[in-house]
């Protein structure tokens, strides 16, 4: 395929977009060490022909590294079996995440941004590079480089009849000065890559095959095992600790006191375990949250008939319009902490000397988790070399402002002397008991509607912790003192609702909290869908109808729910003991509809068929978003079935996978199917936005089969007694 | 000292006669690609083959295991493995990947028993294999994919 280098290409000026990140010539350009000889930010040409492309952004099963490739090797026009991927290094400008801070200095990965930040970045370095390989061949060969053609990783000169690979221009194209910041990106029919069905993964291979090497797998020589002897209950301190009989274990080597705890040291995890499990502690609990979920859900309830909340949203005037209202709808919703449980356990490995701390890890907070470590060690962060792994999931959990688990690491490493390289492991019942939960939260909504079944008024109150107040991420995130991460995306912010007020409590207790997938949309989008099926029946209207009235000013989430309504068979008559649900949300920028049909087998909830609908934009890889939507549908449906993390008197109840029993093989819907909304639009998130829907989709499924709304999650409850009511 | 028969190779460990075989494995012989995910026999991130069958190895004392046959993902062959391992590429079932030797160790036990699996077979021999990424739509369809490569008689 020919094609002109400028007459295809929208211009753009990369100095307009502002941020660091887009200013290429700023960092790390030229020849490189070790053979690789054409370097830039964000890939590498080898001599060998492969094009490496430096991830800014943490895999964590999401595709990352597969997305960002992509943006990169359409503008360079390389060919897709000569790109590999790998993590970036931590530090530099180039590497920050644009969608949080537009000067590049936080490094992190979260809020499905990756795509969303890189989609100018990334092609950018991409079209740089292809210029750049360009002027070497038009050098060499001394033609003209508008008379050059790339084609698939190959650079062409029609009427010579001259061609080279990219492999054998990089060393030339390495010595060529970076072109000014000017570049000129493919529009959207020139895309080879961009949206191309049928691409593999890049990291398909190596993790089919067991090769990918995660952050708990990282190996040095003398590398000791540790793990960490929490408190019971959250706040405790240590008091005293007797660690004889833990010493006495062969093959543990040390056992050391810090802050979060007691670290047992060993040649390997089994010692570590059995030297843990040998530990004698007392525990000062003056400080422990001491309360069970019982109790937290009493003062839940308090908060939310009382006055002491913030508001969220105050439109119209909701007492007057509920009181003016023919029909009124009171629901309270219940959801549980939930953890993130990545199959990867949390881990990190640190050496540590006098001048330099080297950790490696999964990180999606690497800016942050770099300053934890310099506080803990004392050393400057640029001594400070975070390598990044890929993740064995993540879901939220490892970008956290504490940088809990690395600290932890970190912290171990300091207390032993930097005497041996320390791997710090936690357990899956550390990781259950550990805390970082999506926040418990209750709902309290009252809603009118007027005597043409119109719904005019809607009051809710958010009983549920903050996330980001009190953390450095409150600048973005935290307005009049709300925190947008505990009260986003409720009916009121997305539906056309006249009269509305929404509060926020953000009740005082000592279960730290994190954001889990979808963050706030989990909860929001499940009392405002499930509500809006309610709302829908209680005046006898149909729930795909009644959103499309509510929507009317929304024309993307009216395409969305008008494909999924279409694609699912909304309307058309089911199997009896068969119900259909459906719900909406728009969260990261990307509008998700799901359709789920529901039935219900001895009693237990079955999860048929789900139809997924979704606007995300340009589809960059249609492949990798059905598979997230896919992922999210299991991810959200098995939380929704059956996880909960519940407190006895401060002590959490759950402690593996049996207690908090994840989405099995035969738990997961049979049919699937997901269909994109095509776009011209710049792409936004597919990681975390198909979780929210899932939830509310089937319990309005089950409502629709047994006539009675569901209001508390789980669904199926952790033992035999179900959520829901039957037929 | 311990004799083992790992991926067709004599190995000899000096350990704890009750450390689990999943510890032996990562930390003391570095084959890291049998994960640990829990270490209660909960999730199958530790899979391996024990005479060709799938086996936690998170629960298994390796005392009681010498002489016998490991394979490891890293040392996982023949063409039913292929067969997978092709079926799982070219469906992009990976997400996370921290599952998958797992899952793939337990699909290539089932379709080396079983040629021709039905959903409901699926269900039963890969319903301990957790994936918290939920690839399960696609791991099904690959196994599918991947016996249809296969002769319908035991490979
Ligand atoms: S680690 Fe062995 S089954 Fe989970
Ligand atoms: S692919 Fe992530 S746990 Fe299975």
């Amino acid at each position: 395929m020919k094609r002109s280098t400028t007459s295809r290409r929208e211009f753009l000026r990369l100095t307009t977009l502002g941020g660091a990140g887009l200013a290429l010539g700023g960092v790390a350009f030229g020849a490189a060490e070790g053979g690789a000889i054409f370097t830039m930010p964000f890939l590498r040409i080898d001599p060998d022909n492969t094009v490496t492309v430096f991830s800014k952004h943490a895999e964590m099963g999401q595709g990352v590294w597969t997305g960002l490739s992509t943006l990169v090797a359409d503008e360079l026009d390389a060919d897709w079996s000569q790109i590999r991927a790998e993590s970036s290094p931590t530090g530099p400008l180039a590497y920050g995440n644009l969608a949080w801070d537009p000067s590049g200095r936080l490094q992190a990965t979260g809020g499905s941004t990756s795509i969303f930040n890189s989609w100018l970045q990334l092609r950018a370095a991409g079209a740089t590079a292809r210029a750049m390989l360009v002027s070497a061949a038009a050098a060499r060969w001394v033609v003209p480089p508008a008379e050059i053609t790339v084609t698939a990783g190959v650079v062409a000169h029609a009427a010579s009849g001259r061609r080279a690979t990219f492999g054998e221009l990089a060393g030339a194209a390495g010595r060529l000065p970076v072109p000014d910041a000017v570049v000129t990106l493919k529009a959207a029919h020139a895309f080879t890559l961009i949206g191309r069905e049928g691409l593999p993964r890049l990291d398909g291979p190596a993790k089919t095959r067991g090769r990918e090497p995660y952050g708990i797998d990282q190996r040095l020589p003398g590398l000791k095992i540790a793990v960490l002897a929490r408190p019971p209950r959250f706040g405790s301190t240590l008091k005293s600790v007797d660690a004889s009989a833990a010493k006495a274990i062969k093959g543990v080597v040390d056992v050391v006191a810090i802050d979060r705890g007691v670290a047992v040291l060993a040649d390997n995890t089994w010692a570590a375990l059995r030297g843990r499990d040998a530990l004698r502690i007392e525990w000062d609990e003056t400080a422990a949250e001491t309360r069970g979920s019982g109790a937290l859900l009493a003062e839940f309830r308090r908060l939310a008939r009382s006055d002491e909340a913030l508001d969220v949203v105050q439109r119209g005037a909701v007492d007057a319009a509920l009181a003016a209202a023919t029909t009124r709808v009171e629901a309270e919703f219940e959801f549980p902490y939930l953890a993130h449980a990545p199959l990867e356990p949390l881990s990190a490995t640190c050496v540590l000397s006098a001048d330099r701390c080297e950790i490696w890890a999964g990180s999606q907070l690497q800016s942050g988790d770099v300053l934890n470590a310099a506080a803990v060690t004392g050393l400057r962060p640029d001594q400070i070399l975070l390598h990044t792994l890929a993740s064995g999931g993540s879901f939220g959990r490892r970008a956290n402002p504490a940088s809990d688990f690395i600290r932890e690491t970190v912290a171990t490493a300091k207390a032993t002397g930097g005497r041996y390289p320390v791997k710090l492991i936690w357990t899956r019942e550390d990781d259950l008991q550990g805390g970082m939960y999506r926040p418990m939260n209750l709902h309290r909504i009252e809603a009118g509607l007027d005597d043409r079944g119109q719904l005019t008024a809607l009051r809710q109150r958010i009983v549920g912790q903050a996330i980001t107040l009190g953390t450095p991420f409150a600048a973005l995130t935290v307005k009049n003192g709300v925190d947008v991460m505990a009260t986003g995306g409720s009916a009121a912010e997305q539906y056309a609702i006249p009269n509305c007020h929404v509060t926020w409590t953000n009740p005082q207790v000592g279960v730290p909290v994190l954001w889990w997938r979808s963050i706030e949309h989990t909860h929001m989008a499940f009392s405002k869908e499930v509500l809006m099926d309610e709302l829908a029946k209680s005046t006898g209207q149909d729930p795909l109808a009644f959103r499309l009235a509510l929507l009317k000013d929304n024309p993307r989430a009216t395409a969305v729910l008008t494909l999924v309504a279409a694609k699912s068979g909304w309307g058309m008559p089911l199997p009896a003991g068969v119900g259909r649900g459906l719900a909406l949300q728009e969260s990261s920028g990307t509008v998700v509809a799901q359709v789920a049909e529901v039935r219900l087998v001895d009693g237990a909830l079955r999860v048929d068929r789900v139809t997924c609908a979704l606007d995300c934009g340009v589809a960059v890889n249609p492949d990798v978003i059905r598979a997230q939507m896919e992922g999210s549908i299991g991810f959200g449906l098995g939380a929704a079935l059956r996880n909960e993390i519940t407190l006895t008197d401060g002590r959490v109840d759950q402690r593996n996978f049996d207690s908090y029993p994840p989405l099995r093989m035969p738990d997961m819907p049979q049919r699937i199917d997901v269909h994109i909304v095509p776009s011209t639009n710049p792409p936004t998130g597919v990681g975390e936005p198909g979780v929210p829907p899932i939830a509310p989709a089937v319990a309005n499924a089950l409502f629709a089969l047994t006539g009675k709304p569901v209001r508390k999650l789980p669904l199926q409850g952790n033992g035999d007694m179900p959520n829901f009511p039957s037929a | 000292m311990l004799t083992l028969n790992i991926n067709d190779r004599p190995v000899d460990v000096d350990v704890d006669p009750a450390m689990p075989l999943l510890w032996v494995l990562r930390d003391v012989l570095g084959l890291t690609g049998t994960k640990y995910g829990c270490g209660a026999a909960l999730c199958g991130a530790c899979t391996v083959q024990l005479n060709g069958q799938a086996t936690r190895s998170c629960v298994l004392p390796v005392s009681a295991v010498a002489g016998q046959r490991i394979t490891t993902i890293e040392g996982l062959t023949g063409p039913v493995a292929l067969a997978v391992q092709n079926a799982w590429i070219q469906g992009n079932v990976v997400q996370c990947g921290y599952c998958q030797g797992g899952q793939v160790l337990a699909a290539v036990t089932l379709l080396t028993a079983n040629p021709r699996p039905t959903d409901a077979d699926i269900d039963a021999a890969m319903g301990g294999n957790v994936c918290r990424c939920a690839t399960y739509y696609r791991i099904r369809a690959a196994l599918h994919a991947a016996a249809r490569t296969l002769p319908e008689a035991s490979a």
